[in-house]
């Protein structure tokens, strides 16, 4: 982060007002917020504080939080924490901004900068010996195909060479900054396009879009063609579809069915699953409510399993606060390992192990019955089914580790 | 490689009529009110089935986002809304701006069809400070909707919809999420804890998704053309078209809009004119914006563009903007241009990332002259993995995977920088070896 502090009070004017326009611009924006939140407007107003004396002064500061009813502090705050906020005053003329960061850099920044050194004042943020331009180093103005660049003022000039920059500087020096057509400088593109004309976008484009939703999906090959699923059943196709193919194929010898929607036919089983969805959300709103527990089900990565989170904590999260009542007669014999089912942490197989399941055997015979009554006194739902408990554990049962390798194809440590 | 008729953004390159006429012209705000009347149930499964998956970087399946919002009828008095991120400022990554500025009508109709997705009836736009031209544009754009009933109240298509245009001031963090929100109530643009997450709670309590400018400005044209068409380009779970940036060491830097799925030389022989002193030249790829690791060029000519293509290159394939850098670079230095961009965008909460990109940064600045010992290369790396994993937000990860990259895959760099030094140096002290300038 960037220690930023305000000038020195001898530089520090008395005090600041907008003007009638921008005040009445100021008024405006606030009301664009919900009521009450009108603080939301203090970057935007700052800003046409800046626009309005080219810096930010502490009277500007000042007004800004009572027009917005904010303490002082909070507006100095975002004056001190925002880059783009000018701290002290800047050149009167032009404020040239060089993008330095990597992609520029690549292209040739630092000349520019050297030319800012030379032409300007070797340091940034410092005026000419007129007060008319000053320059600084930015991180990334966002041009980066158009790299190397400038920003002066509201404009970007982009494609630079040190020799370009110069003469743009000699013009803005002149006061004649608003005869510099902003943009791609001296180079034969158009905005981002490629140098020499653009590689796409040649043909016009029109209105015409003869492309459909989902086909239905087609009758399996084993059913009779009468009790084929009715297209009804694909998501509001809204005319009988024609199954279109996009221009632009996709590489389709590398797909697996399982994972192409699109190839597949109907969204019927999207990749995650309205249930998984809706579970999700639940949880979600559970969260909401503050109960102090993280709220696993949003996480980028969730998909029901116990997050790395609760691996860290022992599961402390997750279970272990009441003891699962006795559902099968214990076992005779030697416990099995119930983590090596993916999907199984050291707390699930404790809380297994206290419902009386011991053996991967017992795991592999539940029946949907018993894996209900499961699921529902260990508190958890579609687990065992998702994460395909019984046939892990059948391989487990049938031949240990070596067995489950052969199947699955990974270890299951 | 995408064919015109299926390129998305048909006014990239601002070669036509940005405003609304123009966007009519070429398709847009057409069967609107069709997708509004279907519902909000058709539309999630329509984008469900298209395979969208974020553009802003972490690729997360746009319409599963959607779904966390409250369901229709649950109502506890809190307006659900949609925020949408063209807080555009990773290095590499110029995509949105061109949108913004030349494309706006795909943003507001995607903001509208999105809104009706989520049973939101406002969105705010956050866009970022430097973007002032753009954000002039958009507002127009935004007025003119306004202007033609498109959105607002009673609008024709039957769901009412405002647009807030809202903007930041230069922090790169607010581009993070939860930031973002923090910038939009007013406030310094320090990430929130999660949970509670956005879809909860979000800006001013409410509910909020938050999207990227790219993935709902794909939503109208996406819904015009079918789930399928979209899913139908590119590698299963790495669907559809995307805009690619091109940077530095290429031939003709540009933006383009291509197929996911292309291999990088391909995008870059026909987009962007091949490498700077051809292939044999190249030295390595930033491949998704500033915060992806490096790859070496010789990994990087056949790699596959899209999501599971770069992982697999141990990268990420992020916002799609390719920095590339040819044999005339000084790795090291490029590399520590990164880490002085994370330095100073650090939002200063979380001590590992504050503290720690300086030191990285610092680090790195003697690497570059060779002023280090070798030992310090593993030091460096275990900083990083110090830093990445122990913050609020993304950025400390951000900030670490560079260094990462580098060690890994240009660590003979390194130590040969370091040896040039030690051997260059004399009994009086070291004298700045020539490579190092």
């Amino acid at each position: 982060m960037s220690v930023r502090r305000l000038a020195a009070e001898n530089v520090q004017p008395a005090t600041f007002a907008f003007t009638a326009e921008n005040q009445a611009w100021a008024e405006k924006k606030m009301a664009e917020y919900p009521p009450g939140r009108q603080q939301s407007a203090v970057i935007p107003v700052l800003f046409r504080a800046q626009e309005q004396d080219g810096w930010v002064t502490r009277a500007s500061i000042e007004y800004v939080a009572r027009l917005l009813s904010m303490p002082y502090i909070r507006v100095l705050e975002v004056a001190t924490f925002y880059t783009q906020f000018q701290l002290k005053p800047v050149g009167t003329l032009a404020h040239v901004q060089v993008c330095g960061t990597t992609p520029c850099m690549l292209r040739g920044a630092e000349d520019l900068r050297h030319v800012c050194e030379r032409r300007i004042n070797h340091s940034p943020f410092e005026t000419n010996a007129d007060g008319t331009l000053s320059w600084e180093e930015v991180e990334c103005a966002g041009a980066c195909v158009n790299a190397p660049m400038v920003t002066i003022g509201s404009d970007t000039y982009e494609d630079l060479t040190p020799e370009r920059l110069d003469a743009i500087i000699d013009r803005f020096a002149a006061g004649k900054g608003h005869e510099v057509k902003p943009g791609p400088q001296g180079v034969d593109r158009l905005n981002a396009a490629a140098e020499g004309g653009a590689t796409t976008l040649l043909e016009e484009p029109t209105t015409a879009r003869t492309y459909k939703p989902f086909p239905p999906p087609p009758p399996p090959p084993d059913a009779a063609p009468t009790a084929a699923p009715a297209p009804a059943a694909a998501p509001k196709p809204a005319e009988p579809a024609k199954a279109q193919e996009p221009t632009t194929p996709g590489r389709k010898n590398e797909i697996p069915e399982e994972s192409a929607p699109g190839l597949k036919g109907p969204p019927g089983s999207p990749k995650v699953s309205e249930a998984k969805a809706d579970a999700a959300r639940t949880e979600a709103s559970a969260a909401a409510h503050a109960d102090g527990e993280p709220n696993k089900a949003m996480r980028e990565d969730a998909t029901g399993a116990e997050s790395p989170a609760g691996k860290m904590d022992g599961g402390a999260a997750t279970g272990g606060k009441k003891t699962p009542k006795q559902l099968f007669d214990a076992q005779a014999g030697a416990r099995d390992d119930l983590k090596l089912i993916a999907g199984v942490g050291p707390v699930l197989e404790r809380n297994m192990n206290a419902v009386g399941i011991t053996t991967w055997a017992q795991v592999a015979k539940l029946t949907p019955e018993q894996i209900a009554a499961v699921e529902g006194e260990l508190g958890f739902k579609g687990r065992v089914a998702r994460d395909r408990w019984l046939e892990q554990a059948d391989a487990l049962a049938t031949g240990g580790v070596a067995e489950y390798i052969k199947r699955f194809g990974k270890d299951p440590r | 490689m995408l064919a015109d008729q299926d390129r998305i953004f048909t006014n990239l390159y601002g070669q036509r009529d940005w405003g609304l006429d123009g966007a009519r012209a070429r398709g847009g705000w057409q069967d609107t009110k069709k997708f509004i009347d279907n519902g909000r149930d058709w539309i999630v499964n329509e984008v469900k089935g298209s395979g969208l998956r974020g553009r802003g970087g972490a690729g997360f399946p746009t319409a599963l986002k959607w779904t966390f919002m409250p369901k229709e009828g649950v109502n506890d008095g809190r307006p659900s809304q949609l925020l949408v991120n063209a807080d555009e400022s990773e290095p590499g990554t110029c995509k949105d701006r061109e949108i913004l500025r030349h494309d706006p009508h795909h943003l507001i109709e995607g903001c509208l069809v999105a809104g009706r997705a989520m049973g939101a009836h406002i969105a705010y736009v956050y866009i970022r400070g430097e973007f002032i031209r753009e954000r002039q544009n958009f507002e127009a754009a935004v007025q003119q909707a306004y202007d033609a009933k498109l959105i607002g109240k009673n609008n024709v298509h039957g769901w009412d919809f405002e647009i807030v245009v809202h903007h930041g001031a230069g922090a790169y963090i607010c581009g993070e999420e939860t930031a973002l929100m923090e910038s939009l109530e007013g406030k310094k643009g320090q990430p929130r804890l999660k949970p509670p997450f956005p879809a909860a709670m979000g800006v001013y309590g409410n509910p909020t998704t938050v999207n990227n400018v790219e993935s709902i400005a794909v939503v109208p044209e996406i819904l015009r053309r079918g789930g399928a068409w979209f899913a139908g380009i590119g590698r299963p779970n790495n669907t559809g078209t995307k805009l690619f940036m091109a940077s530095g060491h290429v031939n003709k830097p540009a933006v383009f809009e291509e197929a996911l799925g292309c291999t990088f030389e391909e995008l870059i022989e026909k987009h962007c004119g091949g490498i700077r002193g051809g292939w044999d030249n190249l030295l390595a790829v930033i491949p998704g914006g500033a915060s992806c690791p490096v790859v070496r060029g010789e990994d990087m000519r056949t790699a596959i563009m899209d999501f599971d293509g770069l992982r697999e290159k141990k990268s990420s394939f992020g916002t799609g903007g390719m920095i590339v850098m040819d044999k005339s670079t000084d790795i090291i230095k490029a590399i520590w241009r990164i880490q002085a961009f994370f330095k100073h965008e650090s939002c200063g909460q979380c001590t590992p990332c504050r503290e720690g990109t300086g030191w990285m940064m610092r680090v790195m600045e003697r690497m570059v002259e060779g002023r280090a010992q070798k030992r310090e290369i593993d030091m460096l790396f275990e900083v990083t993995k110090q830093i990445e994993g122990h913050t609020i937000c993304a950025l400390g990860d951000a900030a670490a995977w560079p260094v990462q990259g580098l060690i890994r895959n240009f660590r003979d760099v390194i130590e040969a920088r370091i040896d040039q030094y030690t051997w260059s140096s004399t009994s009086e002290g070291a004298v700045p070896s020539i490579a190092a300038e």
